[in-house]
């Protein structure tokens, strides 16, 4: 017989974090969690990160796991700590990312007596985790950690939050971690049904208009390979959303560029006169179809997605196929080699289709005017994608640069792209780069915020300088709330309301202040300086780009209308 | 379209409201819920009542069978399913009114569970509209409460729900 060693509840907790990999984790103390940082004190397995907001951290360990593709771990304690994680976990679960988040509560015997620091956090958060489990007992913790992990990056993955009680860290225990699991409610169908995919071949090579629409589901299935493969062997172009970006490489002839309201021209043309609409783990979002009515008039749609209520949503589906993306993927090439008679007589077909696309393209590329007196934000994201790294992680925050970001940066890898796409939430940029930096050292990770959002988050400054996490953060200020300012100028009559922010900041000071360095360019013939400076630097940076405050995000089509009603300049 | 459908699912701490915050969170609508222990170790069943077009009831099984504590969803969308409902129904009652609400209860095979001089309560059961039917024919004599357990719902034939 094994001898077993009893230890708490929080040190079982730490164990079970090690057994699942986890190297690093980002969470704050307080009452409830102080038995289990007891614990961490001398756990050298783990480092632990300390934000200076449970939001950012939350932020920071979605940003671990989109970059890495691994489950991000956070911790917070009960009550305010718990409720500061609200807005991360919603973010986490809008754009499916594998997390979980573990929150300290009251002990069991005080739950559900409004006891200090007590809040309902599996109530609060209920509706925004992929599920939830409160911790009753010390010999629960190592199943309900084994099934946490399980469910948080299996099938469609998404944040799970495990409510942790004070009496249940500190009570003594054994640890034996279970080598498998079974949940009885929950069988994610991964295998794409043959039949299904050999029928999708046959109606592709039927197909005259095809296109493929990828969504963030390929970037989480890890299908950026079999993608590319197939897209390739069958000459179809591919235009993703703006979580696909990255799961086909934008420097590829085949690929149309992001589709959607602030989408590429040819993208939505494509869209609109396809007669094959391919989704590849997206989920017809309205920011993508416009308005649903009048959306891909012409299309059927092969739907393929591991969650089934993906399917068949917002439009109606011909052919579904549930499972992963990469399985049914590298299913479908297969049952192309296995149909090559065909193969040539479609791709020669196709030939008058990739020139209708090749015309929009060339009629209205994505692009701006240059000045010579003001900087113009898309230049900015040019000359960042030109100066930085080919495998340098971006993350962006919310609003317009985030759409110029997503324009113009031209993404090849996947995971290379990190932002909030479902929920949209601002302050997101400089805790995921964070995250994103704390997993790669060593690579290149830059942040491109707006003014505004920048300031939601900025206190994360000191979490990089701390930890040496040399991030790199890049404010594209327009002094504006952008992205309302431009809806305020283009639906209500330039009336803006609040979204001027009418105090100038100095960033280099306060660059300074956190300890770190702070560059600022005011006009065009700074920009290629201060990036090159602020590159080379060893630490965290701030470059500070000044940039023509009206400049709006163009295409655009707007809320309610037709995808192929583009405003092109307004 | 009104439809019912049974749910399957562990019986564990949270489950109701995963399901209540399901159908309220995506504007589902419930007309009736039934929970209980089932004879299997550690599983409850529901019966749901609910209305929708065809879209909305596929997305109510698909979103249903998404949740972790969910086993299986049960559909009953054409006859495949005996429904019945209990109903506890108090009726005030005097004078000529007595003999009405006992030939009432008769026709309906109901029974008499509660007197007093002034009152009868009334169990019935049987399918929700036999139990519309029976409160119709007793609201002129006057109502004083109605307890409606919802549907519960079985398919018929020899198999049961996992075979
Ligand atoms: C937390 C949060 N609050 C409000 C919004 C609404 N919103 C979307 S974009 C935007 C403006 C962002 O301004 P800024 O960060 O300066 O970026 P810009 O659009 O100017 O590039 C706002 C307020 C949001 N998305 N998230
Ligand atoms: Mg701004």
């Amino acid at each position: 017989m094994r001898f077993h060693m009893k230890m708490n509840g929080a040190r079982i907790m730490l164990e079970c974090l090690k057994k699942e990999g986890v190297d690093t984790v980002f969470g704050y103390p307080g009452g409830t969690v102080i038995n289990l940082y007891d614990e961490l004190f001398n756990f050298k397995e783990i480092h632990h990160i300390l934000p200076r907001h449970e939001q950012a951290g939350t932020h920071a360990a979605d940003g671990y796991a989109r970059a890495t593709g691994k489950v991000g771990v956070a911790i917070a304690t009960s009550g305010p700590g718990a409720t500061n994680t609200v807005t991360g976990i919603a973010t986490a679960y809008m754009d499916s990312t594998p997390m979980v988040i573990i929150t300290g509560q009251v002990p069991t015997a005080l739950i559900g007596n409004d006891a200090f620091q007590e809040v309902d956090i599996i109530g609060i958060t209920r509706p925004c985790t992929k599920h939830s489990f409160l911790i009753r007992d010390v010999k629960d913790i190592a199943l309900t950690m084994k099934k946490a992990f399980y469910l948080a990056r299996s099938g469609r993955p998404g944040p799970v939050l495990v409510d942790f009680p004070k009496d249940v860290q500190m009570a003594m225990g054994e640890f034996h971690y279970p080598e498998t699991v079974e949940i009885r409610g929950y069988k994610p169908n991964l295998s794409g049904h043959p039949r299904q995919v050999e029928k999708a071949v046959a109606m592709i090579l039927d197909s005259k208009r095809p296109v493929m629409y990828v969504g963030g589901g390929a970037v989480l299935g890890n299908a950026a390979e079999p993608l590319t493969a197939l897209a390739r062997k069958l000459s179809v172009p591919v235009t993703t959303t703006l979580m696909g970006l990255g799961a086909f490489p934008e420097n590829d002839d085949l690929s149309l560029g992001m589709l959607g309201m602030h989408g590429a021209y040819c993208a939505n043309m494509a869209m609109s006169n396809s007669d094959l609409i391919i989704a590849i783990g997206a989920r017809f979002d309205d920011r993508v179809t416009g308005k649903l009515s009048t959306f891909a008039p012409h299309a059927k749609i092969i739907h393929i997605d591991v969650d089934p209520t993906s399917i068949k949503k917002n439009v109606r589906v011909d052919l579904p196929i549930v499972g992963d993306v990469n399985d049914v993927l590298t299913k479908m090439i297969k049952q192309v080699d296995k149909s090559d008679d065909k193969l040539p007589g479609f791709i020669a077909d196709l030939a008058s289709w990739n020139a209708d696309i090749a015309d929009w393209k060339e009629k209205h590329p994505l692009s701006y005017k240059q000045s010579s007196t003001v900087i113009k934000p898309q230049f900015v994201i040019q000359k960042l994608r030109e100066l930085s790294d080919d495998d340098a992680i971006i993350s962006t925050d919310v609003g317009q640069h985030q759409m110029w970001t997503a324009q113009f940066f031209k993404f090849n890898k996947p995971r290379t792209l990190l932002t909030s796409g479902g929920l949209g939430t601002m302050g997101f940029g400089l805790p995921s780069a964070m995250g994103a930096q704390a997993a790669y050292p060593d690579r290149q990770v830059i942040t491109i915020c707006g003014d505004g959002g920048i300031q939601m988050n900025i206190q994360e400054m000191a979490t990089l300088v701390q930890n040496r996490l040399p991030v790199k953060i890049v404010i594209l200020n327009n002094n504006f709330l952008g992205m309302v300012r431009q809806w305020q100028e283009l639906f209500f009559d330039k009336r803006y309301s609040s979204t001027c922010m009418e105090l100038p900041i100095n960033y280099i000071k306060l660059a300074d202040a956190y300890g770190a360095k702070g560059f600022l360019a005011k006009k065009p013939g700074e920009v290629e300086d201060v990036i090159k400076q602020g590159f080379e630097e060893k630490g965290p940076v701030i470059m500070e780009f000044m940039i023509a405050r009206e400049e709006k995000v163009l295409p655009m089509v707007p809320a309610g209308a037709s995808l192929n009603e583009m405003v092109l300049n307004a | 379209m009104q439809h019912t459908i049974s749910v399957i699912v562990e019986n564990d701490f949270g489950v109701l409201s995963r399901v209540a915050t399901l159908f309220s969170g995506r504007g589902f609508n419930i007309e009736s819920l039934s929970v209980a222990p089932t004879n299997e170790d550690g599983l409850s069943r529901m019966t749901i009542v609910t209305r929708g077009d065809e879209q909305v009831l596929e997305q109510i099984n698909k979103q249903l069978n998404k949740l972790i504590d969910v086993l299986k969803v049960l559909d009953f969308s054409d006859d495949s399913a005996i429904e019945r409902e209990l109903a506890l129904i108090k009726v005030s009652a005097e004078d000529d009114a007595r003999a009405e609400v006992l030939r009432v209860v008769d026709i309906f095979r109901a029974k008499i569970i509660d007197v007093t001089p002034k009152s009868y309560t009334i169990e019935a059961t049987g399918n929700p509209l036999k139990i519309d039917a029976i409160l119709d024919l007793l609201r002129p004599l006057g109502l004083k409460e109605v307890v409606r357990t919802g549907s519960v719902a079985i398919g018929r034939g020899a198999k049961g729900w996992n075979g």
